[in-house]
């Protein structure tokens, strides 16, 4: 069954990608999203008897990998609770995706590829989750990048889109440095990649010593610290972030599908399969909460200031998954997961409902250019406003009844600040950045759905009405420009133009992650995050730490109330200076301006980057090449020799004269040489 | 006649035969023996024992005073003769239309350069080894300087000039070795114990050969010209098979013969393998010439295997391997998908090409397969021999482990660089626009190369097992010799491990690390 699940979208992705020219667009279509739907069906099965309490974890081998002395390791199935969430929220969201593409891709010529990039990566990644090994898990891993690739390049005429495909592999790669670097020091300590054996004896490990780079180090820390680097690549935190939003120039339903739901949550979904390794490193999880709580804020304050809506969401995903860090920094690890599983629909529901506003508004992606959509796209502003009170974590306080986000963000923040000193401070800055979260993700509901309409401005609007049909995603935001976007548009109106709700194919998804985003936390607290519950759920395969749910259940009421404040307070301004007052902002910008122009350029990450890599790898490579290679190691090596013969030649050539003193000279010079030499040698 | 013996007389007898054919006949002589030897080369696999004598197939006559014909293969040679021979016939394919001049001397060329290689990988005598090892000079210099591009004479000289110098060094070293053991039989010479000293500087004579063959940095830079001028099946059998000679002479003759002078000298060879990783990786993402920066990327790749193979381990040592039989079939591969293009519109210009996904589909495929076995990428046939060599030399040092490892990220910067530029962006040339996708001849020799490039990645087993046996012994012989790592992993005072009752198990593995 589980063989069924994870290689019938393989299967699928081979036909519907080699043999689309044999079977036709639409035939690739039903292919891929029928395998989609029929993992799916087979998922929820198993995780609803792991919830049930009735399943036993398992592993089903597959085939010999490699064995090179004591490195050995197997291509195998592993089937466990944790597995099992990741396997719902994966096939279940990768369907939905499909599904959702058929209608927003409906006019690209090159569907089949598409679909079978899609359905590929639904394969890395059920590779990914099910490993049993080190090594699966890294060619998972690495497979889901080459499709992050392939998909954020899908529109390989853009030189944007292609810059950014090579930007996410090309960091990524800086993380998976650091993950094979700690697979390798992992097989050293252990003598073992297999996942279960390394967990079981990581407690043996803790206090002993190793050396790395010439430094004297605790082995467990610098084993976790060098796996997460491999998290934080992938997971895009602070440092290793800047491809995630560039990511976006790929098209929404793959945002949705890998820049939201699943693959950048490969990184929580590592470090919370190999918690019991982590837990033995306090200082390595220290790394891992200031790493998470940081992003979480620095994602949080960037988002505010974006204008473009999926870029907005980016940014907010990026936060989101700081959340899913700290708490399992601090030991929260049933939180992390859960806040994983309600993120993917929520998340997914969002960028998703994001697309269907594109689609409708003609590939106009720049709020600036939105507003009172309301009326126009009734149903996708539903599913927007359900996203949106889901991450927001709206809910009743104290009763236990809410949106998706209200549960498990509420439940992080609660573990975080009964773990103690360290996780109080995460929780502060949680707070802060849930207030952040609140305001942009509100920003983002009332700029696009309410106020007037602004669309006239918009170049693909006028495109649109003035019937310049060209299908072109390229210039998705080229030439627009910040500073005459606010005083401008605000007293324009539609522009003649009529948007128009999505087809079918795109609401049904919508609509069903909208009762995910609802339900989903209501529904799965109890086993994710509640102490007895979570043992017997999670059986033990992750750190389940029974105690610190407990103290998370019995923190002062202010701080269980703290979330609900600083929501409503973050709906509130955004009410204000969106809808009561829309002057406010642009008076906000002009007295702060060097802050806004700090945030709004995402703190100036990617000029530091260019300034630091990207321009010294380029200037270096050539100084080598020219000066190097060419320069030095040529003309003193080959040419140099070559040159040397040929003057050789010439002295030579120059030296048979023809004239007898001359050669009577050489002579001479040569029995002297020739008396020297057997002086010198026998006297 | 031995099997062996049978393979090396096959290409030679076409050899001769394609002088007197027109050049039609000449190519169809020359595919049909290549295909021959690779029939036999398969029955060699088959019949090869796994698990049994260290030496198979031996063959043994004698000629004259010392010098003897003496032939038999182990695992290693196995591997790279099946590597040799199942490229061989794809260079001929690959040269079907490229080559209209001298068609015949071309074939023969080719021909006897496969017998020479296959002489290389399975002489079991140190003087016959010698003599296959430097005639490979010989076919290669014509095949650059006649059917090669415009500067093809000062790249002949090039590569003429640097791999002559070193192999004079070896000779001497070879010769001295003789004198010694008072043997030219490598087996024999394989168990013999060379004083210390004497160690010292044999191990450098061969160094300067051997490194020159790789190349290593600094000797590489005859490798970019002779790949540049060489035309497409040229550069393929040079980097498929003449640059693994050079790591063959490392683990067949430096490693076991010299174990203490190799245990002494690592640094050299770590310090070189790390300078070129970085400095040929830079040096490769700034280059506009197609081959260049592949030939470049050898380079790199090639400093991993040096790498690998000093680590003195298991996997370092399998690892290397690895590599080397993946990028015989990946770098042959590559330049291949160069010279589809080349073949087209007759220049090796990146900036020229651009936007082929569009009119050639099914080439940007394979070229983005190759692409990424070429970085590495799991399931690929590169990320098995990465994988394993960086395992191997992490447990050696955790720098060098380190700074290889850059070659992980800037591979991927440098090769998704050059697909970016020909493959994706707009197609707006005219003259590329023109340009067809594959045809039948070109899937044939794709389909074979992109078969193994993934056979060997997701089941290299195959191609593991039958040099297990020889890696142990090699690993063995360094065995004492071997320094230990630079992990020196320390127990903990921590009382949860008397707690989990896991000390043996944990303490059972460390005896790998620690030393």
């Amino acid at each position: 069954m589980i063989q069924a699940i994870v290689f019938l979208p393989l299967l699928a992705a081979l036909i519907a990608g080699l043999g689309q020219r044999v079977i036709g667009t639409t035939a690739s279509k039903i292919l891929t999203t029928g395998a989609l739907f029929a993992s799916c069906a087979l998922s929820w099965p198993i995780f609803l008897s792991f919830v049930a309490g009735s399943a036993e974890p398992s592993v089903t081998p597959v085939l010999h990998w490699v064995s090179s002395g004591a490195l050995q390791f197997d291509w195998e199935l592993r089937v466990d609770t944790l597995t099992a969430v990741m396997l719902v929220v994966i096939t279940t969201v990768s369907a939905l995706v499909h599904l959702y593409s058929w209608g927003y891709m409906e006019e690209d010529p090159d569907q089949p590829r598409f679909f079978a990039y899609l359905s590929l990566f639904t394969f890395a990644m059920l590779m990914l989750v099910t490993a049993n090994n080190l090594v699966q898990m890294f060619f998972g891993w690495e497979g889901v990048g080459l499709a992050s690739y392939l998909l954020i390049g899908f529109w390989y005429k853009k030189p944007s889109a292609n810059a950014a495909a090579i930007k996410a592999f090309v960091v990524n790669r800086v993380g998976d440095l650091g993950f094979m670097l700690g697979i390798f020091g992992t097989f050293l300590v252990f003598g073992t990649v297999s996942i279960p054996e390394i967990l079981a004896a990581a407690p043996g490990m803790a206090g002993s010593t190793i050396t790395f780079l010439d430094m004297r180090l605790d082995t467990m820390t610098i084993l976790c610290l060098l796996l997460f680097i491999g998290a934080m690549g992938k997971s895009a935190q602070l440092g290793l972030h800047t491809w995630l939003p560039d990511a976006m120039e790929g098209p929404t339903p793959v945002s949705a599908l890998i820049h939201a739901a699943t693959m950048v949550t490969a990184g929580v979904f590592m470090v919370c399969r190999l918690s019991p390794m982590f837990e033995t490193a306090p200082v390595a999880l220290g790394v891992v909460t200031f790493v998470g709580a940081a992003t979480c804020l620095f994602a949080a304050t960037v988002g505010t200031t974006q204008w473009d809506i999926k870029r907005v969401i980016a940014y907010s995903t990026c936060s989101q998954l700081g959340y899913m860090f700290f708490a399992a920094g601090v030991g929260a690890y049933g939180a992390a997961m859960f806040h994983l599983f309600t993120h993917a629909f929520f998340k997914a529901l969002l960028f998703l409902g994001a697309g269907s506003v594109i689609h409708a508004m003609h590939h106009e992606q720049d709020m600036r250019y939105y507003g009172a959509l309301r009326k126009e796209i009734p149903f996708t502003f539903w599913a927007m406003t359900a996203g949106t009170l889901a991450i927001t974590g709206v809910g009743i306080p104290l009763a236990g009844i809410g949106f998706a986000g209200f549960h498990s963000k509420d439940g992080i923040l609660e573990a975080a600040f009964a773990a103690g000193e360290g996780g109080q401070v995460a929780y502060w800055v949680g707070v802060f950045a849930a207030l952040l979260t609140s305001f942009y993700s509100w920003r983002l509901v009332f700029l696009t759905f309410f106020g007037k309409p602004r669309w006239a401005a918009s170049e693909h609007i006028q495109h649109a009405v003035h019937g310049d049909h060209h299908d072109h995603p390229a210039d998705e935001h080229a030439g627009h420009d910040v500073a005459h976007a606010h005083a401008a548009d605000a007293h324009e109106g539609t522009g003649g133009y009529h948007p128009h709700e999505s087809p079918l194919s795109m609401l049904i998804p919508l609509g069903v992650l909208s009762l995910g985003a609802i339900f989903a936390g209501f529904l799965f607290a109890h086993p994710f995050i509640y102490p007895e519950e979570g043992m017997a759920f999670w059986k033990g395969s992750i750190a389940f730490d029974e105690h610190l749910m407990h103290a998370a259940h019995e923190v002062p009421t202010l701080i269980k109330l703290m979330p609900f404040v600083v929501m409503a307070t973050g709906l509130f301004i955004a009410w204000n200076s969106y809808i009561r007052d829309t002057t406010l902002p642009a008076r906000f910008v002009a007295q702060f301006g060097l802050l806004h122009k700090f945030l709004f350029n995402k703190w100036y990450f990617d000029e530091l980057y260019n300034v630091l890599f990207v321009k010294p790898a380029f200037a270096i490579g050539r100084f080598f090449w020219k000066r190097g290679d060419e320069g030095t190691i040529d003309r003193f090596g080959p040419d140099g020799a070559a040159a040397l013969v040929q003057g050789g030649t010439r002295l030579a050539v120059r030296l048979q004269s023809g004239y007898v003193y001359g050669y009577a000279f050489v002579m001479l010079l040569g029995l002297v040489g020739l008396a020297s030499w057997a002086m010198v040698k026998f006297l | 006649m031995g099997l062996l013996s049978l393979m090396l007389a096959v290409p030679m007898v076409a050899a001769i035969a394609c002088l007197f054919v027109t050049d039609r006949n000449a190519r169809l002589i020359a595919f049909a023996a290549t295909l021959i030897d690779f029939a036999l080369g398969i029955v060699l696999w088959t019949r090869f024992d796994i698990g049994g004598a260290q030496w198979q197939f031996t063959e043994r006559a004698d000629l004259f005073g010392r010098f003897q014909w003496a032939l038999g293969i182990d695992g290693m040679a196995l591997m790279l003769i099946m590597l040799t021979v199942f490229l061989m016939p794809l260079c001929i394919l690959a040269s079907w239309d490229a080559i209209t001049r001298r068609v015949g001397l071309y074939m023969a060329m080719f021909l006897v350069m496969e017998t020479i290689m296959i002489g290389v990988f399975c002489a079991q005598d140190l003087i016959l080894f010698y003599i296959f090892f430097e005639a490979g000079l010989i076919p290669m210099y014509f095949i650059i300087g006649i059917w090669g591009g415009a500067n093809r004479i000062y790249a002949a000289f090039k590569f003429f000039l640097y791999t002559l110098l070193g192999s004079v060094l070896m000779l001497i070293a070879m010769i001295a070795m003789i004198r010694e053991a008072g043997t030219t039989d490598i087996p024999t010479l394989l168990a013999y114990n060379f004083p210390p000293e004497m160690q010292t500087w044999l191990w450098l004579a061969f160094f300067a050969s051997l490194a020159v063959k790789m190349p290593m940095w600094p000797v590489h830079t005859w490798l970019p010209d002779a790949h540049v001028q060489a035309p497409t099946a040229g550069s393929m059998i040079l980097a498929g098979v003449l640059l693994k000679m050079g790591a063959y002479g490392f683990l067949r003759f430096m490693m076991p013969m010299f174990p203490d002078a190799s245990a002494q000298l690592m640094w050299i060879v770590f310090v070189l393998s790390m300078i070129a990783v970085v400095y040929t990786s830079l040096v490769a993402l700034v280059q506009n010439d197609m081959k260049k920066l592949i030939a470049y990327s050898s380079v790199a790749h090639m400093a991993i295997v040096t790498a690998g193979l000093f680590a003195f381990n298991q996997q370092g040592i399998e690892g290397a391997l690895i590599i080397m039989l993946s990028h015989g079939v990946v770098s042959a591969a590559l330049f291949f998908c160069v010279g589809v293009i080349y073949d087209r519109l007759h220049t090796r210009e990146i900036g020229r090409y651009g936007g082929l996904a569009v009119n050639m589909p099914a080439y940007a495929l394979f070229f983005m397969l190759f692409t990424m076995a070429s970085v590495g990428l799991p399931g690929t046939s590169g990320f098995v021999g990465e994988f394993l060599s960086l395992a191997g030399i992490y447990e050696a040092s955790s720098w060098v482990a380190l700074v290889c490892g850059t070659g992980v990220i800037l591979g991927a910067a440098y090769m998704l660089y050059l697909y970016r530029r020909v493959v994706f962006g707009e197609l707006t040339k005219d003259d590329v626009k023109a340009m067809p996708d594959i045809t039948a001849r070109e899937w044939a020799i794709f389909v074979p190369l992109a078969a193994v490039a993934l056979w060997m990645g997701v089941y290299p087993e195959s191609f593991l097992a039958p040099m297990r046996g020889d890696v142990t012994t090699v690993v063995a012989r360094l065995a004492p010799a071997k320094p230990a790592g630079d992990a020196h992993l320390a127990a903990g005072k921590s009382k949860a491990a008397e707690a989990h009752g896991e000390v043996a198990h944990g303490e059972a593995h460390q005896a790998g690390g620690v030393q």
